[in-house]
């Protein structure tokens, strides 16, 4: 195979370390940071034998990509945070019936909420709960090493591999070696037919059970014999050590440069299961462990319950000298680490300002600034906005300051039918396009079903815009770019019940007024769909 | 080639090219050799917020985010958002300003923060490279190519002209190549 290296983007990388993996079958849903990987797939699928897509939501992409894994295709799920939430349902029984091709699923979480909303999320500890094994990569090469190493384990032990990745690794580039693939044909599998693997009906259930626990006691010693963990030992025997993991690892390589320190470090790629023999080796002649890593202090739980036998007196810091909200930087391992060694640190900051933040706006151009102020004109006073996710949160910045709640995917309109059946107020909710497609349409059937009438407005903009304009069901286009069914959004609205909809161009403002205060005064579920492609989208199409 | 690690912070609004010229940096650094790593946003920041990317390249470089004061160079593509860099930044970073404000409510007046400025001294370069490409290209997004190339002409970074021209030759789709190439040249002159 030939040599190549060339800068990559974290995302990037992943996709190079599925192709040279052989995957087959590649599904997902976008959002940041991981929507690249799906993008990047997207252009090299066909020449490579791929078939790819976006899937409707995450739980939909994890089963699309189960029933491949069951047919002998190998599969990359890619998502960002929320969506193992999402896929969870589906995740936990996967787990337990095991794969049959490989699997690995991309996680990418982001540690200080960059961009996303609802919280700030550290997936780590769905490897507890599913008990699905975890690799983090520290930069783009592990990206693309790790991702093979995932699809190996998932082969070797019939179990999913999450790759669990940060915004920081994500979009971080460096030079990455990698090897050129050649081209392969698309691959057909076969379901061959063996519930007694793939269906969980119990009792069943609880011997998989067994077989799961059995495999992860079987990936723990093969961790601790392989050097799947990186133990990086001082020239001279040291009584400090650090344990760290993801992208803190890098900033801890330049912490003890910074303070010109040499000391033992453990970097901890493989976090579930936790080779438990490798950890308890690393910390045996140790006084004091620093555990360095982003949000929840999971590694230092286990390392504290490691110490109990392998090393009692040792004293574990972590989440006491680290933050547990937003991400770690080279300045705050230098402070934990100056703190436990006695070592002096100074910030080195030329002078502390307060200046006005410049927060997410609207683009030049987006038709949702033709929809924001009418709606908020026409609403009578009190009216409860649900916002949404995608580019139509931005409706709570200044200066629209119209959201009264913000959730989940498709959550507006769950929560918009509580607060209609617990109050008389005038609730309107207003979701994206994609949102719609990925959870607002179980919300609306449950509107209609349950006899409430909040008032849905969809931003029907033609794209999943916010993550970087991906196709969606609305669009007659697939992720692959070829033409399909167009999914109109008013013949679904129609089809759960709805009786009042109505679909316009949002730059005709006098209609949009009229319907909105039609559709208020309305006793049933009502929907307006305003329908203009986003400004940016149309701007390319010119180009 | 330099052994020291160099830090470049690219500020700016979310639109306005960072992406692009940290990408640019990285392939020029990249075929001079030098192991490089960045870090950028995308998403919701991209959205017309605040913009802050890291490029650092040398011989080796471990983490992608620059430790805090330890920024060689910020080229900023907007006054206030280069202005936020002091926070961050020490007393040996150099600051490459596009003299170009993009207000919002609440925003400073291009004067106050120009009086601001005035802590750093010399270490200041205020360039009007959105005037200048406008002008002479009728283009203004070029004008981050135009502060690269000032940057590379006036040697605030150790990168040499060539290098960038490859880079953009690689990176930059080719119906744009030649403006691109036009507004790197045009500081040179």
């Amino acid at each position: 195979m030939d040599k190549n290296k060339k800068i990559l983007l974290g995302d990037e990388a992943i996709v190079r370390g599925a192709l040279e993996a052989g995957v087959d079958f590649v599904s997902g849903y976008p959002g940041c940071p991981s929507a690249e990987i799906g993008e990047e797939f997207f252009k090299i699928a066909k020449e490579n034998g791929i078939y790819a897509e976006w899937s409707t939501n995450e739980k939909v992409a994890l089963e699309s990509a189960i029933g491949a894994s069951f047919s002998g295709l190998k599969s990359l799920v890619n998502m960002k945070s929320f969506g193992i939430n999402v896929c969870s349902d589906s995740l936990l029984p996967l787990v337990y019936t095991g794969t049959k091709a490989g699997m690995v699923i991309v996680v990418a979480d982001d540690p200080s909420c960059w961009s996303s909303a609802q919280s700030e999320q550290d997936s780590r500890g769905y490897a507890y709960l599913s008990h699905i094994p975890m690799l983090e990569p520290s930069d783009p090469q592990e990206c693309y090493d790790f991702t093979k190493l995932g699809f190996e384990l998932s082969e070797k032990f019939n179990l999913p591999v999450i790759l669990r990745i940060t915004t920081r690794v994500a979009h971080q580039r460096m030079p990455v070696d990698f090897n050129k693939v050649d081209s392969k044909p698309q691959k057909t599998g076969e379901f061959i037919k063996n519930p007694l693997q793939f269906s969980t009906m119990p009792p069943r259930v609880l011997e998989m059970k067994k077989e799961l626990l059995d495999k992860l006691e079987r990936i723990k010693a093969y961790a601790d014999k392989s050097k799947i963990n990186l133990i990086t030992k001082p020239q001279k025997p040291a009584e400090v050590g650090i344990a760290a993991s993801g992208v803190a690892y890098l900033y801890v390589l330049e912490a003890l440069k910074e303070l010109d320190i040499d000391i033992s470090v453990l970097k901890v790629n493989l976090f579930y299961p936790l080779a438990n023999i490798t950890v308890s080796r690393f910390i045996k002649d140790l006084k004091k462990v620093l555990v360095v890593e982003e949000l929840e202090g999971y590694l230092e739980k286990e390392l504290n319950a490691i110490a109990k036998d392998a090393n009692p007196k040792l004293q574990v810091f972590g989440k006491a000298l680290l933050p547990e909200i937003g991400e770690l930087d080279v300045e705050k391992v230098c402070l934990a680490l100056a703190k436990i060694t006695g070592k002096k640190f100074k910030k080195n900051i030329t002078k502390q300002l307060s200046l006005p933040k410049r927060t997410a706006r609207l683009c030049e151009g987006c038709p949702y600034w033709y929809i924001f102020p009418v709606i908020k004109r026409i609403a009578p006073e009190g009216t409860i906005f649900g916002g949404d996710i995608g580019c139509n949160m931005i409706a709570g910045l200044p200066p629209h300051n119209m959201q009264d709640f913000l959730f989940s995917m498709g959550a507006s309109l769950g929560i918009s039918h509580g607060v209609k059946k617990s109050t008389k107020q005038k609730v309107i909710s207003i979701m994206g396009d994609g949102t719609f497609f990925h959870a607002g349409m179980p919300a609306l059937v449950n509107a209609v079903y349950n006899k409430s009438n909040p008032l849905v407005v969809i931003l029907d903009n033609r794209i999943t815009a916010m993550t970087g304009h991906q196709q969606n069901p609305g669009m007659g286009k697939t992720g692959m770019g070829e033409s399909t069914e167009e999914l109109k959004i008013e013949e679904i609205a129609k089809a759960c019940g709805v009786k009042h909809i109505k679909v316009l161009d949002p730059i005709n403002v006098k209609d949009l007024e009229n319907s909105i205060k039609e559709f208020l005064a309305k006793d049933e579920a009502s929907v307006i769909i305003c329908r203009r492609i986003c400004a940016l989208l149309a701007k390319r199409q010119k180009q | 080639m330099q052994d020291k690690t160099f830090n470049i912070i690219i500020s700016g609004v979310g639109g306005q090219g960072v992406i692009t010229l940290l990408s640019l940096i990285d392939e020029a650094a990249f075929i001079e050799g030098y192991d490089v790593k960045s870090s950028e946003l995308h998403g919701l920041s991209q959205r017309g917020g605040s913009v802050e990317v890291h490029v650092r390249f040398g011989k080796k470089i471990d983490s992608p985010l620059i430790p805090s004061g330890s920024a060689d160079l910020v080229i900023s593509l907007e006054m206030l958002e280069g202005l936020r860099e002091l926070m961050r930044t020490g007393k040996n970073t150099k600051f490459l300003i596009n003299e170009y404000c993009l207000p919002f409510q609440g925003s400073l007046a291009k004067e106050e923060i120009k009086d601001h400025f005035k802590a750093i001294g010399d270490r200041l370069h205020l360039v009007a490279a959105s005037d200048i490409c406008k002008e002479k290209l009728q283009n203004e997004v070029v004008s981050t190519i135009y502060l690269l190339g000032y940057a590379v002409h006036k040697k605030l970074i150790p990168i040499k002209k060539e290098s960038v021209i490859k880079a953009i030759e690689r990176i930059v789709p080719e119906k744009y190549r030649e403006l691109n190439i036009k507004a790197f040249q045009l500081a040179h002159d």
